[in-house]
């Protein structure tokens, strides 16, 4: 309703504007004094403010419009940014980093632990790879709570899928099922850009899954606003032929430079493989730890050492 | 054409903040008792903590209406498990129900911002934390509501429990005892009321342990 205020205002100086003309040409044409279209001519516009108030007496609007209450309220829908809060509040933020790869002996995954509302933090401890089953992983970046509930829900349909089938879903399918249920969640709001990670007959595999439908198979992935840091660290230091501790130590860079850059990403870097037998949490680090273990600081040479002052 | 936005929202903002701190025995939880909307006080006196089992109370800020249905659906799903399983919910069970409830409201969601605290299957102390549509986690302390950015840092500082997700893993639970915790919680809404308008008037507080509920109260400022 607010808008069409702004508009029939703009609607009513025009108004007055013709009829300020029309009746200036009558006035030529019917020899009226000069000093009726001198009082027509005065300037009222500084008078009438732009802003429109809630139910205020305009004739404009007494057409069936305005029902609203008839006192003046301030016209802000937003009180005290309660809506935007509101907003926000479902709002994902995609402010993670999280990554996996494919190698010799596997498929690597890392991601960070912060999660952030808008500018605060609220959790530095959230679980972002998410345990499907025994040998399958999943990643979280987007709205936490649209990650959580829909691996779970992915889990357990994994599972009816063992006990029908009576063998272990493949990555192939898993990311096929998550994907068709984003599918036909599309444009509702849902946030999620989740990477399936697993080991199958066919030996490792890896997708990225996310809430626009889409759904690709690759070696090497990265999600979240710290993902283009991570890409940096990870294709400039990928080999095939890594061993495990060599490509656990390549995502563990690549989450501390990813968090080191990016205000969104942060907590602790967990790095987890997955093998043939299934995964392992290899190892969970402090980011502020990473920092100082990659680059000590050195003692500096202290030229003039302060002492306590003796006190007489 | 710029975009119209609706005159009506079916979400308010009652304002209050709740705490929960988990012990190794026991569990803190507590909540302010004023209810305000906008710049009004409803109400001095509004309880925000609901006992849906033994061993489960849940505080809740937001909006109080979804808040009271929230408290409703709960209590009854956990009654109509009781009736199946012959025992009460276990309080990392009912985090999880809580948060499916949360979810199946995602596109109309609740406008409730929860701290579930109680004691696990084996009496330590346990405390999930939510966001208002249902991702949760279990930590050692959370606080929730208008205050909890002025609470939580404070927290922080105290109460800095090594991160749930460490290998080898790490109890988050506090080394505090039953009583300091209290106090700690106290020292908490005092200095939220200072800063916070929505919250005051006084603090609710459950402590939960093996010997069974204890309640107790506390006058805050009510400016």
């Amino acid at each position: 309703m607010t808008i069409f205020l702004p508009c029939l205002g703009v609607c009513k100086s025009l108004l007055q504007v013709l009829s300020r003309s029309t009746f200036s040409l009558l006035n030529q044409r019917s020899g009226l004094t000069s000093r009726l279209e001198v009082i027509m001519m005065l300037d009222f516009s500084g008078l009438e403010s732009s802003a429109p108030l809630y139910g205020g007496s305009n004739e404009l609007l007494s057409d069936g419009f305005s029902a609203a209450p008839s006192f003046d309220l301030p016209v802000t829908s937003d009180f005290d940014d309660f809506q935007k809060n509101s907003i926000q509040m479902v709002k994902p933020a995609k402010g993670t980093t999280t990554l996996a790869f494919i190698f010799k002996e596997g498929v690597m995954v890392a991601a960070d632990s912060r999660a952030s509302m808008g500018g605060y933090i609220s959790s530095q401890s959230v679980k972002k790879i998410i345990e499907i089953n025994p040998y399958m992983l999943g990643t979280m970046a987007g709205g936490a709570a649209d990650c959580q509930f829909w691996h779970r829900n992915l889990g357990i349909k994994c599972r009816l899928h063992e006990l029908a089938n009576k063998r272990r879903i493949s990555v192939t399918g898993a990311s096929k099922l998550l994907a068709n249920i984003l599918y036909s969640y599309r444009g509702m709001g849902l946030s999620v850009g989740t990477m399936i990670a697993g080991w199958d007959e066919k030996g490792p595999g890896l997708y990225y899954v996310d809430s626009e439908g889409g759904r690709l198979k690759g070696t090497k992935f990265s999600v979240g606003s710290g993902s283009p840091y991570a890409y940096g660290v990870l294709d400039s230091g990928y080999k095939y032929d890594m061993t495990i501790d060599e490509a656990a130590e390549l995502a563990r860079r690549a989450i501390y430079h990813a968090t080191f850059r990016d205000g969104a990403s942060g907590g602790v870097a967990s790095v987890y493989h997955v093998g043939p037998t299934g995964w392992t949490k290899l190892s969970v680090d402090d980011v502020g730890e990473l920092h100082y273990s990659y680059y000590p600081v050195e003692p500096t040479i202290v030229e003039q050492e302060m002492t306590e002052a003796v006190v007489a | 054409m710029t975009k119209e936005h609706a005159n009506w929202s079916p979400y308010d903002n009652n304002g209050g903040t709740c705490v929960a701190i988990a012990g190794a025995d026991y569990c803190v939880i507590a909540a302010d008792t004023r209810m305000s909307t906008g710049y009004s006080i409803l109400t001095r006196d509004y309880s925000k903590i609901c006992k849906l089992a033994d061993k489960s109370f849940m505080a809740s800020s937001g909006f109080q209406a979804d808040v009271k249905a929230l408290q409703k659906v709960l209590s009854s799903r956990h009654l109509i498990y009781q009736h199946q399983h012959n025992k009460q919910m276990s309080c990392p069970a009912m985090a999880q129900l809580l948060s499916n409830t949360l979810y199946y409201k995602r596109f109309f969601p609740y406008y409730a911002f929860n701290v579930l605290g109680g004691l696990d299957s084996e009496g330590k102390g346990c405390v999930f934390t939510y966001d208002a549509v249902g991702s949760y986690e279990r930590v050692g302390y959370s606080a929730q509501g208008s205050g909890a950015t002025l609470i939580t840092p404070f927290l922080d500082n105290q109460l800095k429990s090594p991160s749930p997700l460490l290998l080898p893993a790490k109890d988050a639970v506090t080394p505090l005892s039953e009583a300091e915790a209290v106090d700690l919680v106290k020292t908490c809404f005092a200095s939220a009321t200072e800063r916070d308008i929505y919250t005051g008037d006084s603090v609710e507080i459950i402590i939960l342990n093996a010997n069974g509920v204890r309640h107790e109260s506390e006058q805050l400022r009510k400016d």
